[in-house]
């Protein structure tokens, strides 16, 4: 008997558990790397990140109305296509807000975190306004919201797999999209030098529009999973916003692999901690060890070398 | 800044309310004279200066229509605003119609003292409806007692507290725990719990009364008590103790978004509350909104008002309410209990005939209020009403089942013995 | 005034314009509730002038200020509550002579590091030297490894969710979400009736006056020039052979400790202090403050401050959805088409035609508007 579990039961916690922070750590990536291929590609904050978020779950929640009216057939499988739609969405709000605001202040970063800033204050009411103040209730078809049984005491619940199922497909994409293709020369030319990526010929002004609005489609595409587990209102993108700013700064924010081994790090402890202590005490601690580490290492786990 | 009541109203309820006040209009026309010309000297029922003119009396309406408290208390706003509407229909209080002053809190609790010291102090409300959370009604409360102010609070709360200034009108701690504990004892045979809580004071301070009474009272046993961030996404891990611990009854109190996450998580979990008992004293109809009926269906709330209660009262209530704010709002307690203040004020000016916040304040004790929705309320000598508790089952279509009412009204005590 | 006073005439009479406007004219004309509205305006401005010290001449842009305001603002918090939790006061607890929430919250004793705040004379210190520690560990570990720009401010943010979070979670130490409330009398003298009022507000108005001088001294300084040449040359001014991150630590703490004063004067002004302000929001609230007034103007950020605040309150009243637009719309605007605030628009319109209209030459102050543009547009 440890801690007043038989055995068997441990094995059981730990798979479970396990699991658990499997699945917290695939939110938190979800969370976090749309942000950080905005940040660790162009060097701007969005802080409208979590407001992104939150025009998924709403696109995700008309979706649904508009499945049930419409095509109530098709309702088993509406949520892909509202994580398409969700994408979609995000990414053009994206490319217009790029235009708009983010162009004009490539030269000065902290003034884009402002004026996303504001941009998020006008998101904001703007849902509120137009849903109402009161959260939404995203209605998803039954087979998503079970468990599986794997053993007796093992299950495992069916959303969790499909936000790590859908955390690994868009990891990997943007993987493949930044590491392997034409495209993501362009990019990570531009990022590392903007003048000289001009000169050959990269429409730099293109490039980075394209970066702004794949960040944004990413949190598009967080904010309709996260209708799975969390709540859709107008300011329910707060609630994210301070973990995923914590994972990126805490992975050293230029890097996208410093995302995901943070996301890894900080998701593993605080599910651990939260499993022997309780919820609120483990938040705590995990943060007062995120804050510790970036004490001794403030540029955080993983850094670009470059020349400051 | 004042304003007719009309003209605060949001621009889509608008012309229905423009509507409603047109309606009224011939009933206070076809009034005989002599009803008007009866109404008291406005010398003789306002002393002390508040805003009170031969016509009408001022109030305020101070709640969060911006921030994320706008998700909780717009219900508030709606149910206070729908009140003041059937009063002045009804000819108004001590013969003056009630114009209101809408402020916004804004979520934030400095912001809150800030507007509620307008209205007293620059307004000269004669009362004021509003608050939400435990951290406004702090911010306001030496507001309301430094410049004599009356506060109509509606929400459930902690307890620990009695102001001359405050009328509480939800149920503080004990009423609505003790009698959902002891149902649930009886009725399901619950022998374990485990207590879930939001990392604040209300939840912990109610937690604290359940295992003082699971524990103490009925000789039961808690096994495990835990706490959470507002605002928390993230329940796995509970939940997987909860697993292996297996108790008779989860005993949440979780508020905010994170009572979307807890529950759409347990579902998913594959805990299923048809089988598992779930009591909980913090999610309304309001709240199930955001959740999704088929995510709690089978979970029990202890509160003291369901929209689907059976009297007649709220039969006129609900579609009162419905027609004014749209056929798809639900109303949840604290929305009935929001609705109660004006009607309370109301029956207490006319019992205390003036508008003087002192003799409201003495007035009050003893003032019932027949056309409740809820049935039937009275203010206590502690400024909290005695009330029933009901215990309702959760439907797939967010409503509630009421399953058990406590026979008597519980009688409010807000600072318990043997349970601090 | 000799040559080397710091003040130069211009200075001085926009300094006694200002201290007319909020020693005079607004007294006279406001009522105690608004005066006190204020008041409470003004206790922001401190904060405000922190930034324009660290964020426009440092070009250190710290979203954490609310941190320091909001420890400053605890510290006083703790001494007034103290002073209010007399056992006699309190006999109606289980342990009478602690604050009330500790009571609720099961604590016996008064914990340890709320035990020197029975003293006032510590308060006074600990105000500002409480979040200048911290804000000199935090400078020290992030300017040391060079640190800076969005990461930095990120961080910052990330200090103040993390704080909140410590506050809210630890109510028994802290008040928890409720905050440090009820607060009545400072050394027995009632801080609430209208007359303590005017008087609180009176020694607010000159505290911020003393800072606002001590500002335009820190700036007129030999040490306000190498922050400036800081912001746009960084590496030349580590080549002449001076510590760079000292120097961002010292402004920064500068920053903290003028932001914990703000604190302190809201806290007796208000009545009390909520981990409100600790939090994320009110931290980017107080920087577009100083943003709109003009980061590059310590005068500017003083009248942002009373501006800012002053339309929130006006048309949060009157339409409070339409407030939220505006704020936002208001963010974008002064980061795109103002970047020097209402002082560089003053700068660059209203001070050349008032030249003109008067004949003599426009003098050219030192924050022209190249030097906007240069803080501005520093490459990244």
């Amino acid at each position: 008997m440890i801690f007043g579990y038989s055995f068997g039961d441990l094995g059981s916690i730990l798979a479970m558990q396990g699991f658990a922070g499997l699945i917290l750590f695939s939110v938190y990536v979800l969370m976090a790397l749309g942000l950080a291929v905005i940040f660790g590609q162009m060097g701007v904050i969005n802080m409208a990140h979590g407001e992104f978020m939150i025009l998924g779950a709403y696109v995700t929640y008309l979706c649904s109305h508009l499945f049930t009216a419409y095509l109530p057939g098709l309702f088993a499988i509406y949520f892909f296509v509202a994580v398409l739609l969700a994408f979609a969405a995000a990414f053009a709000l994206g490319l217009l807000v790029e235009w708009a605001m983010i162009r004009h202040l490539y030269r000065r970063p902290l003034d884009t975190l402002l004026a996303t800033w504001g941009l998020s204050l006008v998101l904001q009411q703007l849902y509120r306004s137009i849903f109402g103040a009161r959260e939404v209730g995203v209605e998803l078809p039954d087979w998503m919201m079970g468990s599986q049984h794997l053993t007796d005491t093992i299950e495992v619940p069916i959303n969790g797999l499909l936000v790590m199922g859908l955390t690994t497909i868009i990891t990997i994409g943007v993987f493949l999209l930044i590491y392997r293709s034409n495209w993501g020369k362009r990019i990570r030319a531009v990022m590392q030098n903007r003048t000289m990526a001009a000169a050959v010929g990269i429409d730099t002004e293109f490039v980075d529009r394209v970066t702004f609005g794949v960040g944004c489609g990413i949190a598009g595409v967080a904010g309709s999973a996260f209708t799975m587990i969390g709540s859709t209102s107008p300011t329910a993108g707060q609630l994210y916003i301070v973990d995923t700013f914590l994972v990126v700064v805490f992975g050293g924010a230029a890097s996208l692999l410093g995302t995901i081994a943070s996301a890894f790090s900080i998701s593993q402890t605080q599910s651990t901690i939260e499993f022997f202590l309780s919820g609120s005490m483990a938040k705590v601690l995990t943060l007062l060890a995120v804050v510790g580490i970036l004490m001794l290492r403030p540029q955080g786990l993983f850094v670009l070398k470059v020349r400051r | 800044m004042t304003g007719h009541s009309d003209d605060r109203a949001p621009a889509s309820a608008l012309r229905r309310r423009l509507l409603q006040g047109m309606a009224a209009l011939p009933a206070a026309a076809l009034l005989p004279r002599a009803a008007r010309a009866d109404k008291p000297a406005t010398a003789a029922v306002n002393t002390t200066g508040l805003a009170v003119t031969d016509d009408t009396v001022t109030v305020g309406i101070l709640h969060s229509v911006t921030g994320t408290m706008a998700i909780s208390e717009t219900g508030s706003v709606e149910a206070e605003k729908l009140a003041i509407d059937q009063i002045n229909a009804a000819g108004g209080v001590l013969g003056r119609q009630i114009k209101f002053i809408q402020e916004d809190g804004a979520s934030d609790w400095p912001t809150f003292a800030e507007k509620a010291k307008k209205l007293l102090v620059n307004d000269k409300c004669a009362s004021v409806f509003g608050c939400w959370t435990s951290a406004s009604r702090k911010a306001v409360l030496p507001v309301f007692e430094q410049y004599n102010g009356m506060l109509y609070y509606p929400t459930f709360y902690e307890g620990l507290e009695q102001s001359k200034n405050v009328i509480y009108t939800g149920q503080e701690a004990t009423q609505q725990i003790l009698a959902g504990l002891d149902w649930i004892i009886k009725e399901k045979g619950a022998k374990t719990f485990y207590l879930l809580g939001s990392d604040y004071i209300w939840p912990r301070t109610s937690n604290k009364i359940a295992r003082k009474h699971i524990v103490d009272k009925h000789g039961l046993e808690v096994v495990g008590e835990e706490y959470f961030p507002l605002g928390n996404t993230q329940f796995n891990s509970v939940i997987n103790k909860m697993k292996l611990k297996k108790p008779d009854v989860i005993y949440a109190i979780i508020v905010g978004g994170s009572n979307v996450a807890f529950y759409k998580q347990l579902k998913a979990a594959g805990i299923d509350l048809s089988k598992q008992n779930l009591m909980t004293i913090s999610v309304t109809e309001d709240e199930i909104l955001g959740i999704g009926g088929e995510n709690i269906a089978g979970a029990y709330a202890c509160m003291k008002y369901f929209q689907s209660l059976d009297n007649p009262n709220n039969k006129l209530f609900v579609p009162a309410f419905k027609k004014m704010w749209g056929q798809n709002v639900v109303i949840g307690d604290v929305t009935q209990a929001a609705y109660l203040g004006p009607w309370l004020w109301k029956l207490t000016a006319e019992k205390a005939g003036s508008f003087d916040v002192d003799k409201i304040a003495a007035a009050s004790p003893g003032v019932e209020f027949k056309g409740a929705p809820e049935g039937y309320v009275r203010i206590h000598e502690n400024h909290h009403l005695w009330s029933k508790t009901r215990v309702g089952r959760a439907r797939t279509d967010g409503q509630y089942d009421v399953i058990y009412e406590t026979a008597g009204l519980m009688e409010p005590n807000p600072f318990p013995k043997g349970y601090q | 005034m000799t040559a080397r006073f710091f003040l130069r005439p211009q200075d001085l009479l926009f300094i006694l314009v200002m201290a007319l406007l909020i020693l005079v004219v607004l007294p006279m004309s406001l009522d105690i509730f608004r005066l006190n509205l204020v008041g409470k305006y003004l206790t922001y401005a401190f904060v405000a002038l922190g930034l324009v010290l660290c964020w426009g001449d440092a070009g250190i842009l710290s979203l954490g200020q609310g941190i320091f305001f909001g420890l400053g603002g605890y510290c006083m918090a703790m001494f007034l509550e103290l002073e209010g939790s007399t056992p006699e006061a309190t006999k109606i607890q289980s342990t009478p002579g602690i604050p009330d929430f500790m009571d609720w919250n099961q604590i016996t004793e008064l914990p340890w590091f709320w035990k020197p705040f029975h003293s006032f004379i510590f308060t006074l210190f600990a105000i500002p030297l409480v979040p200048m520690a911290l804000a000199f560990v935090i400078g020290l570990a992030m300017f040391k490894r060079r640190v800076g720009g969005t990461y930095f401010a990120i961080i910052t943010q990330a200090f103040a969710a993390i704080l909140t979070i410590l506050i809210i979670g630890q109510q028994g130490y802290t008040g928890g979400v409720n905050g440090i409330t009820d607060l009545r009398t400072l050394l027995g003298w009632d801080i609430r009736p209208d007359h303590a009022k005017l008087v609180l507000y009176f020694v607010n108005a000159g505290l911020l006056l003393a800072c606002i001088v001590f500002a335009y001294w820190v700036r007129a300084s030999k040490l306000g020039r190498i922050l400036v040449a800081m912001r746009d040359r960084e590496d030349r001014v580590r080549f002449s052979g001076y510590d760079v991150a000292n120097f961002k630590i010292f402004v920064f703490c500068l920053a903290a400790g003028l932001a914990a004063i703000g604190g302190a004067m809201f806290t007796l002004q208000v009545g009390f202090m909520s981990p409100y302000f600790v939090g994320i929001v009110p931290s980017i609230d107080l920087v577009i403050l100083c943003a709109v007034g003009g980061r590059n103007s310590v005068l500017g950020a003083v009248y942002g401050a009373l501006l800012v605040n002053w339309a929130r309150t006006t048309f949060s009243e009157d339409m409070p959805q339409l407030w939220l637009f505006a704020m936002g719309g208001l963010f974008i605007a002064v980061v795109m088409f103002f970047p020097g605030g209402l002082a560089g628009l003053y700068r660059d319109h209203l001070e050349p035609a008032l030249g003109r209209l008067f004949g003599g030459r426009a003098p050219t102050p030192p924050g022209s508007p190249e030097t906007v543009t240069s803080m501005v547009e520093q490459p990244r």
